[in-house]
């Protein structure tokens, strides 16, 4: 059996994220994402293609299931037009903070690049509404039977609420496949976790490839600090965020910090948007951290205190404010507009995320000190404010993955959602350091995985009774009772061999016996055989005068 | 497969006081379900005492220890399964035991919570007594002693119904908050849906029950079997996730311990109280039934999921809700101790809209230690709660009403009666939703004092423990008394059909149920099990089931023994993983001295000497002593060996390890073995 890798999307960047896995003939799609870095055809995975590569008439019956791994537009935003637009009717699985918050990632989307651009609508509101409905929820560990052959299993994976690693496996192949994870908790979410698998296939993110990160706490203070020079020099703040997820993370930080400080200085969020996501965010405290969960009876930490209401003319306000603004890259929307505003003096403070796609206000801000946007041929914005580069990004850095791959050892490794040269660099290093094969295909690639497969067959009692007893010198079954946690908890794996005999008849199925269990099953008998060296003890002369005999008889024989 | 009752149902019904059993497979010990028995609790007087306490015992109470305990001591305990927080409270009684020190408790993360709540609110409440006597310091206490015993059991065996094997000197002391920690330590918390493998070769995986919240039905995978243990369930639920039986289908052996139907024959015989009120009125025959033995799966499905017992239970909590609006009415207030969590949950919201549309405004009080943490998880579990109200996750609503009765000012949730805000918040009439629903315990027993003289009052009670004997001591009554049963479990009439959709090969099933369900045509076999007695059902099959890797059955090197035989010989290393056997490559085959051959013909030493020269070898017998019946084989060429044979042993000198492999071959060939 083998794995077929198609990626339709993040093959040597970050975007669009899609990959459609064959397992055991099972086809499985993850993510359905949109690039945002593109407003022509380049901005959806290319399904039509894949469709004909397949040569099946629809999507519905070329997929056993859709796993969206998270709420953000580069791994959902495609997945209303592939299943509205393209007509795909199968099961969609993902997380229930996923399937609560996507909607709002979607419609968000949906109206800014529709009042920015005026693009032709791709999907409309009901549009979304009607995807979301199709949508089966998914609890963390939770073993879902897709059919007959197919199961899957969300893994948390940190970076956002609701984020998930997909386990998949059909027959004995199986494989994972990441998203978007975080090795290392953030003020609202735990680390990545994951069962010690047995994999033939990691498909990994690797967005940070090649950067090492040093301690959150640093990046932190530095971000308040800069926070809080600006508002202290009566600057305004403005912080390009997307609803969910940084929103939240960053305003956890402020609001605490306020409290701390005993600023009174306004926070305020641009949308009712974020506010009612937050109360998304109460409900779903069980995918927070083990921190906040633990302390959540007591306070609910999405209950901001120093947040204020909030009104779109407060822009043109005077005096210091922190504004949180969708979208996070400045690729339209009302914190394109704040920017317009607020970018001109050099008393305000733009924050920038971690990444911005290419194409975006964001990734251009980001590349060199510019002095000026050129929004349009028309449209010039001067930019004079501080801009602070967010150093802490919900993603894991290189040490991270190589963390991840080291811990599960897969047989192969993916690479997607990072860029080309230090995709290549990672790749090296996860050959080289821990010899397991990589690659990292570009978009409309395929990788083909070769699987191992096992024989089923049936044993007696005694079998395996005499292994545990050969293994462990106990019975396997009182064995200390190591006690695992998840499914992969290995038993009984001492090195010692154990021996025993295959049975195969005809018009029956092959059976492993004991040694002494087939002797009686099919009335053999048993004969010992020794193994002594030649020059042993005793016999030695004996042996020594046995040849000389028949050396002298050779010799005889010879002579006549 | 072994398996013995150890408990049946204790005080308070099936939903407090679930069925315990001991489950013996593949040489492992699997404890289900370990509840409190609170029937001993009814036997003493609240405090403070007030009148004669109507000759109850006035000491610190005791509690019967489970019968998991002496379970646990005589054979040790290897891994609990609990199917309900109720099914947890008796486990820290075992927390000390050393057949206990090793063993692994499996539930829900929402079962472990709520047990642990409740767990830590019965200890607060029972630190009452200890206040009033002094600490109970686990000497026998006086009234456990000669004439003073005797006089109270004469009482007790008519007034409880404590078995005949239940010696009443095994009660013991309540366990202490310390005993609650290490059992909690020993738990691991799961999912529904999640598979987690105990002691390599068994798989436990926990499905929603429906009867309440992280209520769970157990699949135990086992190599040789599988076993369902199904505690009671509801189909359709108006708050917890939907009975998940489709993820029990063809397991091999159903443990049918859902119990609730006993009881509900005990319900429909049970005359009311001389102070309750005319119960609801019994609805069977709208109730509809599968009489088809022919119906089709669709059919059967849609028989066992329809709505009427969701329906039932609406209209059941809706009459209470009437009751109590009348109450309100006349100026009296209410007190509902009721301790099923769902049950707690729609009150409210069907109170707070009956009150809200008779325009009546009197405030609700939930008084108990975990109110405030209760309502606040309720609201943050979406995962756990029917799909109706996961719908309010998806379009942002709060999962339960309790939210914004809060907000407005409708609900107030305090720790104590003595809690300061309480005194301020405080106006009758009110409602209040308090514990315990013994009556012996918590804020209950002190609002009962306070309005158990007037007639305008109403008490809303669960049936299930004797009321008559609850109520003893706050005699005599004025107050209204309302004797409710809820839902819980399966009705009788749908266990054939629910059968009929999870085939199993066998059903264990209570001996009170015998009657109740039907053997004739089934293609499953009933075995029936009793209160303390075992029954064991032989393995279903002989053999394991193995993986061969595709590496190692590579290597294998088949004999064919005859046209329809052949054999090999296998050397791995065997693996246990996620409940499978794997057998790997082992590494090079050791040195081995000796060996035996298996062999079919006779091992005959004239035919092994043209086998040698087959294969090149140069060689010749040598001389005998044949007195022994040894024959000695002599090889010159390549290398050089001796051969020593007897008819049961066969010794190859020979410090050539090729020659001697050749050698072995073909012997192996002459007699036709491996
Ligand atoms: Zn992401």
């Amino acid at each position: 059996m083998a794995i077929e890798c198609l990626v339709l999307g993040a093959g040597q960047e970050v975007g669009k994220s899609c990959v459609v896995a064959t397992i055991g003939g099972k086809r499985v799609m993850f993510d359905c994402g949109m690039h945002m870095g593109y407003h022509d055809r380049r901005h959806y995975p290319d399904f039509a293609r894949a469709l004909a590569a397949w040569g099946v008439p629809d999507f519905t019956s070329a997929l056993a299931c859709v796993v969206i791994t998270h709420f953000h537009l580069d791994h959902i935003g495609a997945l209303p037009y592939f299943t509205e637009v393209c007509g795909y009717h199968g099961p969609i699985y993902m997380t229930y903070p996923t399937k609560a918050l996507a909607p709002f990632m979607l419609e968000d989307y949906r109206k800014v690049t529709m009042d920015q651009r005026g693009e032709a609508e791709q999907y409309s509101y009901e549009d979304i509404l009607r995807c979301m409905k199709k949508v089966i929820p998914l609890d963390l560990k939770q073993t879902v039977q897709v059919d007959k052959d197919l199961v899957i299993r969300a893994y948390y994976a940190g970076h956002v609420l609701g984020a998930a690693m997909i386990y998949a496996k059909v027959g004995d192949a199986a494989m994972v496949y990441t998203g978007d994870y975080n090795m290392t908790p953030d003020r609202h979410l735990g680390a990545a976790q994951i069962d010690r698998l047995k994999l033939d296939l990691l498909i990994t993110e690797s967005t940070y490839a090649k950067t090492i990160r040093d301690s959150k706490h640093a990046r932190e203070r530095e971000f308040l600090k800069a926070v809080h020079k600006c508002v202290s020099g009566g600057g305004k703040v403005l912080i390009p965020t997307f609803a969910l997820g940084r929103a939240q993370e960053l305003c956890m930080l402020l609001d605490d910090y306020w409290e701390r400080m005993n600023l009174k200085i306004p926070i305020y969020f641009s949308a009712g948007l974020t506010i009612q996501a937050n109360m998304y965010y109460k409900m779903l405290i069980g995918w927070t951290s083990q921190k906040i969960k633990d302390s959540h009876a007591v306070h609910n930490p999405f209950d901001f205190k120093h947040v204020c209401h909030f009104e779109r003319s407060f822009i043109n306000n005077p005096g210091p404010c922190v504004l949180f603004a969708t979208p996070g890259m400045i690729s339209g929307g009302f914190s394109l507009e704040a920017f317009k505003k607020w970018a001109p003096s050099n008393k305000n403070l733009i924050t920038l995320p971690g990444y911005c796609v290419a194409g975006t206000v964001g990734h251009k801000l980001m590349s060199g000190k510019p002095t000026r946007i050129d929004l349009d041929k028309d449209t010039h914005i001067d930019v004079r404010c501080q801009i602070h580069q967010l150093a802490f990004s919900p993603h894991t850095d290189s040490k991270g993955i190589m963390d991840l791959t080291e811990f599960l050892s897969p047989k192969h490794v993916i690479l997607v959602h990072g860029e080309k040269p230090q995709m290549a660099f990672l790749k090296e290093r996860i050959e080289s350091e821990l010899g397991i094969p990589c690659f990292y295909p570009a978009n409309n690639e395929s990788v083909s995985i070769p699987t191992t497969d096992n024989l089923k067959m049936s044993t007696t009692e005694r079998f395996i009774t005499s292994c545990a007893a050969e293994q462990g010198k106990q019975s396997l079954r009182k064995r200390n009772l190591i006690h695992g946690t998840g499914t992969s908890e290995v038993n009984g794996c001492d090195e010692a061999a154990v021996e025993g005999v295959i049975l195969m008849e005809k018009h029956k199925a092959p059976k492993i016996l004991c040694e002494d269990e087939l002797a009686q099953v099919l009335g053999m008998e048993r004969h010992l055989v020794q193994f002594e060296a030649l020059g042993s003890s005793g016999i030695e002369e004996a042996v020594e005068l046995e040849f000389k005999r028949a050396e002298a008889a050779d010799l005889g024989s010879d002579g006549k | 497969m072994k398996l013995t009752c150890l408990s049946t149902t204790g005080g308070g019904g099936s939903y407090h006081s679930p069925a315990s059993h001991l489950l013996e497979l593949e040489g492992l010990r699997f404890l289900l379900d370990c509840p409190i028995d609170l029937t001993a609790l009814a036997d003493f007087s609240p405090v403070p005492l007030t009148g004669d306490a109507g000759g109850l015992i006035r000491a610190v109470p005791r509690y019967l220890s489970p019968a998991a305990a002496a379970a646990a001591k005589v054979g040790g305990i290897d891994a609990v399964l609990v199917s309900s927080a109720t099914g947890v409270l008796g486990l820290p009684f075992l927390a000390r035991l050393p057949g206990f020190a090793h063993t692994k408790i499996y539930v829900t993360e929402v079962a472990a919570r709520t047990g642990k709540l409740m767990m830590g609110e019965l200890v607060e409440m029972h630190r009452e007594f200890v206040r009033y006597y002094g600490p109970d310091t686990g000497e026998l206490p006086r009234w456990m002693e000669g004439e003073k015993l005797n006089e109270l059991l004469s009482m007790l065996e008519k007034a409880v119904t404590v078995d005949k094997g239940d010696d009443l000197t095994s009660l013991m002391p309540l366990y202490s908050p310390g005993n609650i920690e290490e059992c909690m330590q020993k738990i691991q918390p799961v999912k529904y849906g999640e598979e987690v493998c105990f002691n390599g070769i068994f798989t436990l995986k926990a499905s929603s029950s429906g009867l309440e919240l992280g209520n769970s039905v157990w699949t135990i995978k086992g190599p040789r079997a599988s076993i369902t243990y199904l505690p009671s369930s509801v189909f359709v639920s108006a708050h917890a996730l939907d009975f998940d039986y489709s993820s029990l289908k063809e397991n091999d052996v159903i443990l049918f311990s859902d119990l609730s139907s006993l009881n509900d024959m005990d319900v429909d015989n049970d005359k009311l109280d001389e102070h309750a009120m005319d119960e609801t009125e019994h609805s069977l025959c709208r109730r509809s039934v599968l009489r088809d033995d022919g119906a089709d799966v669709d059919e059967k499905i849609a028989f066992l999921c329809n709505n009427d017992d969701i329906k039932e239970e609406i209209e059941r909590i809706s009459y209470i809700c009437s009751c109590i609006i009348d109450a309100i009415k006349s100026g009296g207030s209410v007190l509902i101790p009721i301790g099923r969590l769902g049950v707690i949950l729609l009150l409210l919201e069907l109170i707070s809209e009956m009150l809200h549309s008779s325009s009546i405004k009197v405030p609700i009080f939930m008084v108990s230690e975990t109110a405030e943490e209760i309502i606040a998880f309720t609201n943050a579990l979406p995962e756990w709660l029917c799909k109706s109200r996961q719908e309010k996750l998806f379009s942002g609503e709060a999962l339960f009403d309790h939210v914004d009765l809060l907000k407005e000012g409708k609900l107030f949730l305090f720790p104590h009666l003595h809690s300061k805000d309480l005194i301020a918040a405080w106006k009758e009439p009110c409602i209040v939703l308090c514990p315990h629903w013994s009556l012996r315990l918590g804020p209950a027993v002190h609002l009962l004092r306070r309005w158990h003289a007037d007639k305008r009052c109403l008490l809303v009670l669960e049936q299930g423990s004797d009321a008559e004997l609850c109520l003893k001591p706050f005699m005599p009554l004025a107050i209204q008394v309302l004797e409710c049963s809820f839902l819980s479990g399966l009705r009788t009439e749908k266990i054939d059909t629910l059968l009929g959709v999870l085939k199993p090969k066998f059903v264990m099933l209570p001996e009170g149920l015998k009657s109740r369900c039907s053997v004739k045509g089934r293609p499953w076999s009933f075995l029936y099990y009793s209160k303390g007695k075992t029954i064991e059902l032989p393995n279903l099959q002989e053999d394991f089931e193995v993986h061969l890797g595709t590496d190692v059955a590579h290597r294998l090197q088949p004999r064919k023994l005859n046209e329809t035989t052949a054999v090999a010989r296998l050397r791995a290393k065997l693996h246990v993983s996620s409940g499978q056997y794997q057998l790997a490559a082992a590494e090079k085959q050791s040195d081995q001295s000796k060996r035996h051959l298996l062999h079919w013909d006779a091992v005959d030493p004239d035919r092994l000497l043209p086998a040698l020269q087959e294969k090149g070898m140069v060689c010749s017998f040598a001389a005998d002593d044949d007195s022994s019946g040894e024959r000695s084989v002599l090889i010159t060429s390549p290398g050089e060996a001796l051969v020593k044979i007897t008819s049961d042993r066969t010794v190859i000198y020979c410090d050539d390890e090729r020659t001697s492999g050749h050698i072995f071959d073909a012997l192996s060939r002459v007699c036709n073995g491996i």
